[in-house]
């Protein structure tokens, strides 16, 4: 499958992450600064160059456990603390918000739209910081230079390969609901009506040829759809009007509610891996690349970290916490790099458990901890 | 014209990939095996036709002498040779080849082309007479040999016809009657190659693309039928590559094309929900193939990966879709 997933994921479950971030602060009445700030620390570390170069190496996608790991370590990257439900809360609502992009994504290289329209309102989110304006600008430039050269079809097996990713995932996300993106069952919305993609015929049209290339007979054919003729094509260059609204922060003037996070049932298959699990210790590589490229943010010792609750009430937290089953759905499903090795699982926990509620802070992540994390590799 | 028919439930739900249903039926014990392909795994169903009993199988791609973690499979495809049946699974690391039942694995074969090279695999495969042909992403098609029993399965050609990765391939097997042309390859840029089988392998025809992925490609008395990423289905004189008809068929990429042989029914669905019936028809005083539209099923909220006709005759079809966990049936009213 592809190996150029990385950066878009990152990115664009990132922006997801930050449109969250950014309509909760503001519905928690944080100070402008520190909103300010915790944009910018989060963008700045995403977007840094070593963190960016590392993701644009040709690699397979992993798993969603190793994703979130440094989702929350990037987000700890700035002041804000968030516990642990309120990560895998802020996971779920990002990577559904995500499926639903790229299942709608009207041409397989129309992903990078909706790449660029997350870029460009992170962009919005930090301009007063031109610093990591810069960074992003630079980071940008080196996406439409990778992926400008990526065929039709390499953005389709890309899309193919998220797709598989994201299989199975129903959560049912309130926002969605509400606006019939996303039924009941979970399921997204798709229309046989509107406008085709740009470089797509409406359908309906049947055209007969003789055996000098004329066209000797036309025929029209019922649809069951209601089709249009194609919208104009958004820019793919740094600046520009994207014309298709996916990835653009759909939680602007909206109030961010407590969602149900009900998983469907799916059925899910047990990948039992007799062999030695090289993939774990390959995630571990990939983890320990990935930290240690990223800026170790220097607390200044006068600020304290601000922590935020996500999600409203303590009883929610107290779901949120039951609904661990549901996590557990949630990796059971995906469990395509079956982390049977008990010693790399319980690695990657501890590492996970290092960016949580009373975890250390980030001035001790500093590059030594990424040669313990070598370190303990080597004993696997 | 059809209805539907009661879903078989799988175990796990279809992957977005292309062709992502293969049916094989079994006249004499009264089933029909289904393959539907779920990230590494490959789900079996022999259902009876009384619709009374349903078996489950499942299959991992498991390179046996490899101990790294499974691969992603790219396609699992029956392939119907003339003494035997077999199950061909595709992923990532190379093919994997087990009787038609899923029960035993009769040949494996490792893809030696390092993964961080070519960055992906995609394997189709398709079947002219005893031979098993395996395209693959760097556009090259590996042909093995078949023999009527047992496992000696050998690599006894390479084929350069395609520049880009592999995407479909399609055979005819004609029989008694004549056949210039029986196989026929298409790639992601839309570029479809015409070969004629035996013992060196003859490539007859190049017929450009447009930088189209064609997704699916099927080959039907003499006429390449390919269905593209533009929602578009073509069909083409196969030796001469003469363009008899071109149908703006969906409003999205199509996933799956199938043909009922004895009847000339063509079948194409998309990842736009819809699957749609059509009818080929020979002109021979034209020289030319005509296609007429017959009917729509739309399979609500759903992209279809895979469409396959249950028979010959195309008196029923069955369906899959991404995120689906059911094969759903229709059959002729």
């Amino acid at each position: 499958m592809s190996v150029r997933t990385l950066p878009l994921v990152f990115i664009n479950l990132g922006g997801e992450m930050l449109y969250i971030l950014d309509q909760r602060l503001q519905a928690l009445n944080t100070s402008e600064d520190n909103s300010e700030k915790v944009l910018n620390d989060i963008v700045g570390a995403m977007f840094s160059k070593d963190f960016m170069d590392e993701l644009l190496k040709p690699q397979q996608l992993y798993s969603h456990r190793t994703l979130k790991t440094v989702l929350t370590r990037l987000a700890h990257a700035s002041i804000m603390r968030l516990n642990q439900a309120s990560m895998d809360k802020l996971y779920e609502l990002m990577v559904m918000a995500f499926k639903y992009q790229v299942f709608l994504c009207p041409r397989p290289k129309d992903l990078l739209l909706i790449t660029y329209n997350h870029i460009d309102t992170i962009r919005e989110f930090v301009r007063h910081t031109p610093v990591v304006v810069n960074q992003v600008d630079e980071t940008h430039r080196k996406i439409i230079e990778i992926y400008s050269s990526l065929a039709e079809g390499d953005f389709q097996l890309l899309r193919q390969t998220l797709l598989i990713f994201f299989q199975d995932m129903h959560i049912r996300v309130s926002l969605f609901l509400k606006n019939k993106v996303q039924n009941p069952n979970g399921r997204f919305a798709l229309s046989p009506s509107g406008p085709v993609p740009h470089g797509i015929d409406v359908p309906g049209l049947i055209r007969m040829f003789d055996r000098k290339g004329r066209e000797v007979r036309r025929g029209e054919f019922p649809t069951g759809g209601s089709y249009t003729s194609p919208i104009r094509q958004g820019c793919f260059a740094l600046h520009g009007n994207r014309v298709i609204t996916l990835g653009m922060n759909m939680y602007v003037g909206t109030v961010l509610t407590p969602q149900e996070t009900h998983t469907s049932k799916a059925p899910s298959v047990k990948v039992t891996d007799d062999a030695p699990n090289l993939l774990a210790k390959e995630e571990l590589n990939l983890l320990a690349r990935l930290m240690g490229s990223m800026k170790a943010e220097d607390m200044p010792e006068t600020e304290t970290g601000f922590r935020i609750n996500l999600f409203t009430s303590d009883q929610e937290e107290e779901d949120a916490g039951a609904s661990g089953g549901a996590e557990q759905c949630l990796f059971g499903v995906i469990n395509i790099q079956a982390m049977q090795d008990e010693q790399a699982a319980t690695q990657l926990a501890r590492i996970a458990g290092q960016f949580a509620e009373g975890g250390e802070m980030p001035e001790e992540l500093s590059s030594s901890k990424g040669d313990d994390l070598l370190a303990m590799m080597d004993e696997l | 014209m059809y209805h539907k028919e009661k879903s078989i439930q799988i175990k796990n739900s279809a992957s977005a990939l292309y062709n992502n249903l293969c049916a094989l039926r079994i006249a004499p014990r009264r089933l029909t095996y289904f393959t539907v392909v779920h990230a590494n795994v490959v789900n079996m169903v022999s259902a009876s036709w009384d619709g009374l009993n349903y078996s489950h199988r499942q299959l991992q791609s498991k390179e046996p002498n490899v101990a790294t973690s499974t691969s992603l499979i790219m396609q699992a495809a029956f392939c119907s040779l003339p003494s035997r049946d077999l199950l061909v699974v595709t992923s990532q690391k190379g093919i994997q080849v087990y009787e038609s039942d899923g029960s035993i694995m009769v040949y494996w074969h490792a893809l030696d082309i390092p993964e961080t090279q070519t960055g992906k695999v995609a394997s189709k495969l398709d079947f002219p007479c005893r031979f098993l042909s395996l395209g693959i992403s760097t556009g090259a098609i590996l042909v093995f040999d078949v023999p009527s029993k047992g496992s000696n399965i050998t690599l006894s050609d390479v084929l350069e016809g395609h520049k880009e990765s592999i995407t479909d391939m399609a055979s005819e097997c004609c029989g008694g009657e004549v056949c210039i042309a029986d196989l026929v390859s298409a790639d992601d840029g839309g570029n479809l190659c015409v070969w004629k089988s035996g013992e060196e392998f003859k490539l007859l025809n190049h017929i450009p693309g447009f930088d189209i992925s064609c997704s699916s490609v099927k080959l039907w008395k003499g006429t390449v039928v390919a269905g593209y990423g533009t929602g578009q289905i073509r069909l083409y004189e196969a030796v001469t590559g003469i363009l008899h008809a071109e149908v703006n068929a969906h409003a999205r990429w199509i996933y799956s094309l199938d043909i009922a042989p004895y009847s000339g029914l063509l079948l194409s669905a998309a990842e736009d929900s819809l699957v749609r019936v059509w009818h080929l028809t020979m002109t021979p005083e034209s020289q030319s193939v005509e296609i007429a539209h017959l009917h729509n099923e739309c399979v609500t909220d759903t992209q279809i990966c895979g469409a396959k006709f249950c028979d010959a005759d195309g008196y029923a079809f069955a369906v899959t879709g991404y995120d689906l966990s059911e094969i759903i049936r229709y059959t002729q009213s």
